[in-house]
């Protein structure tokens, strides 16, 4: 974290970085002697590295959260339409410009608005005779993301060529616009989520082996769903809020740990979350980096980087299938 | 624990698939169920082990009602081995696997306790799944997958075992150590079992399920009889107790012919290819079965 935050347009050099992050943190060791260099590595990088971090952890998290909830390993915030969903609403208030911002709502509010009210549908549709069922709730998930993405289609082609850009960076993601305000709010539901969805790691694991055994060792199925697609659709609506539709992660980190650590949710779900932020810390290092002094969206790197990697490591495993 | 299933009614899909179902197993029975493909075993099951809540009827385990236990106290009481579990297990090792049946013993908060690392060593060690504990489970083959089942329902420290079709998959050295087990653990069981030589070996008791209907009940001898064997599972064949105390069920090599009775033997004949007039009084194929048993 502390390279990624001195990497940037102005290099700064690490002792420095420190010395600033130290002094802000715990107050010890002197006031850094350039306010310039002060203000870009506190009130510029070190939120947008910390925010990549949270926003790695929410999507691995609710990507591995997801996989299981449905038995199905393709799942991820995306194919459940969640990211979509908040694809709509930001572009809704990104093109409707004055009007929606008379209503009050910012453009991240209308994602996350977005992301649950797509998670509410794909709840309601998912359910037959009052159960959830996997397959039903993934089938779900991708029919209101069409919905959700011929909607922003549409929507887009009212769009001036400005605010097509806009939307274009916002869809590929970007933690570029991170501000200390928000922060906090976004840590806490990235870290309580992932705690609550780590206390559940017990009855995740029976659901792994299957609905009707799950059953027979004491989880009421049904309600165990419920709860989960709630606190993925709110980690997921929380996340893409702030830093756009990154995908990919969501469906790498949590199959990478699986594979080289385990499935025992108890252990995954941590180390999915750090290998989340880990990888988006990398990810939004080299967004900066690669083409500076412009910047790459982070969704475009995720993939790019990712899949190759993903595919190695497929080829390298046994026991699949 | 003593388990009662009380005139259960049960539809699915508006179909009834029981009707007015009771049997009873006591303290440290175990009881057989047993019936033709579809004749509503699973179905029985599901509604012990608290999967399926009954239109009408009830099933206690002890003095409780399954539905007014909590789901999670329920399944402290009864550990289920299915028959297709189905899910998907990638990842998970065997030792994790048997470690499921320790989930009804915590709630959310609470972390494993020695006992729990004692309750799984135990069931791997019984059930003989040591050698491959370490292993991914998807990776086992069926009849080591049983085992660690089995492991996983022992986990649970349960007071009544629920086995659908346990010995699928079972060579035959497995099912008699496997079923051994299981008596020397004393716990209350209902198994449904396809084998009926095997559910007359093994069971105090057994039920019989037809269309959804108990059909018969009772001590193994009484219940499976040639008339029984004719027109619930239509095969020819008799239960004899043997000189060492085993009872043993030998079939005939020739399936009656459809809607075929047992008493109509003279009138079918003509349709059916043997020529045997009086088949069940010399059995080819219970004479390999009784030699085989011999040895065991
Ligand atoms: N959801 C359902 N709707 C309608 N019928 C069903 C449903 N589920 C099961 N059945 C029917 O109920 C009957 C009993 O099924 P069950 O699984 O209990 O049979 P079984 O005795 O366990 O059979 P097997 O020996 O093949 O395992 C079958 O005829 C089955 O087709
Ligand atoms: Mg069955």
């Amino acid at each position: 974290m502390i390279v990624s935050i001195s990497v940037g347009a102005v290099n700064v050099r690490l002792t420095d970085v420190w010395g600033i992050v130290l002094h802000h943190v715990t107050g010890a060791g002197s006031a850094p002697s350039d306010p310039a260099l002060d203000q870009i590595v506190w009130n510029f990088r070190a939120p947008r590295v910390v925010l990549a971090a949270l926003v790695g952890a929410g999507l691995a998290v609710a990507g591995a959260v997801l996989q299981t909830l449905v038995s199905n390993p393709l799942a991820d915030p995306v194919v459940l339409g969640f990211s979509y969903g908040a694809t709509l609403g930001a572009v809704l208030v990104i093109t409707l410009g004055e009007g929606a911002a008379l209503a009050g709502l910012g453009v991240s509010a209308a994602a996350f608005i977005g992301a649950v009210a797509a998670g509410a549908l794909v709840f309601a549709l998912g359910q037959q005779r009052g159960r959830l069922a996997p397959t039903r709730l993934v089938l779900a998930g991708v029919a209101v993301g069409y919905v959700f993405l011929s909607a922003t289609s549409f929507v887009q082609l009212q769009a001036t060529p400005n605010e097509l850009r806009t939307v274009m960076f916002w869809m590929l993601g970007s933690v570029a616009g991170a501000q200390w305000d928000q922060l906090p709010a976004v840590t806490v539901v990235v870290l309580s989520t992932t705690v609550l969805l780590t206390l559940f790691g017990r009855r995740l694991n029976t659901l792994l082996a299957g609905d009707e055994s799950a059953t027979a060792l004491g989880v009421d199925v049904n309600r165990l769903r419920a709860v989960l697609l709630i606190l993925s659709a709110l980690l997921t609506g929380t996340v893409v809020a702030v830093a756009g539709g990154i995908g990919f992660v969501g469906l790498m980190i949590p199959h990478l740990v699986r594979l080289t650590l385990g499935a025992d949710h108890r252990r995954l779900l941590p180390l999915t979350a750090l290998l989340g932020a880990v990888y988006m810390v990398l990810v939004d290092l080299l967004s900066r980096t690669l083409t500076r002094p412009n910047e790459l969206p982070l969704g475009i790197i995720t993939a790019f980087l990712g899949a190759p990697f993903f595919l190695w490591l497929l080829r390298h495993t046994k026991g699949l299938d | 624990m003593k388990l009662t299933v009380d005139q259960l009614h049960i539809t699915l899909d508006r179909t009834p698939i029981l009707h007015n179902v009771s049997l009873e197993a006591r303290e440290g029975d175990i009881v057989g169920l047993v019936g033709p493909n579809g004749s509503g075993k699973s179905t029985l099951l599901r509604a012990v082990y608290r999967s399926l809540r009954p239109a009408e009827g009830a099933v206690r385990i002890g003095d409780d009602d399954v539905w007014a236990l909590s789901p999670r106290a329920a399944a402290r009481r009864t550990g289920t081995v299915l028959q297709d579990a189905g899910g998907n297990t990638t990842g998970l090792t065997v030792t994790e696997i048997v470690a499921l049946g320790r989930a009804p013993h915590h709630g959310l908060l609470s972390r494993d306790r020695a006992e729990d690392h004692q309750a799984v060593t135990d069931a791997v060690d019984r059930c003989g799944v040591r050698p491959f504990a370490d292993r991914d489970y998807a990776s086992l083959s069926g009849g080591e997958r049983q085992r660690v089942l089995l492991a996983r329902a022992l986990a649970q420290n349960p007071r009544l075992l629920v086995l659908d079709e346990l010995t699928n998959h079972l060579d035959i050295r497995a099912r008699f150590e496997l079923l051994d087990l299981i008596r020397a653990t004393g716990i209350t069981t209902l198994a449904v079992l396809h084998d009926l030589d095997l559910a007359a070996r093994l069971c105090d008791h057994v039920v019989v399920l037809h269309e959804g209907a108990v059909v018969a009940a009772g001590p193994v001898l009484d219940v499976l009889t040639p008339k029984i064997l004719a027109d619930v599972f239509g095969v020819r064949a008799r239960t004899e107790r043997h000189g060492d105390g085993i009872i043993r069920v030998l079939y005939e090599a020739q399936p009656l012919a459809d809607e075929e009775a047992l008493e109509d033997d003279s009138r079918s004949e003509g349709t059916r290819p043997r020529p045997a007039p009086e088949p069940a009084r010399e059995p080819p194929v219970g004479a390999a079965s009784t030699s085989a048993n011999e040895k065991g």
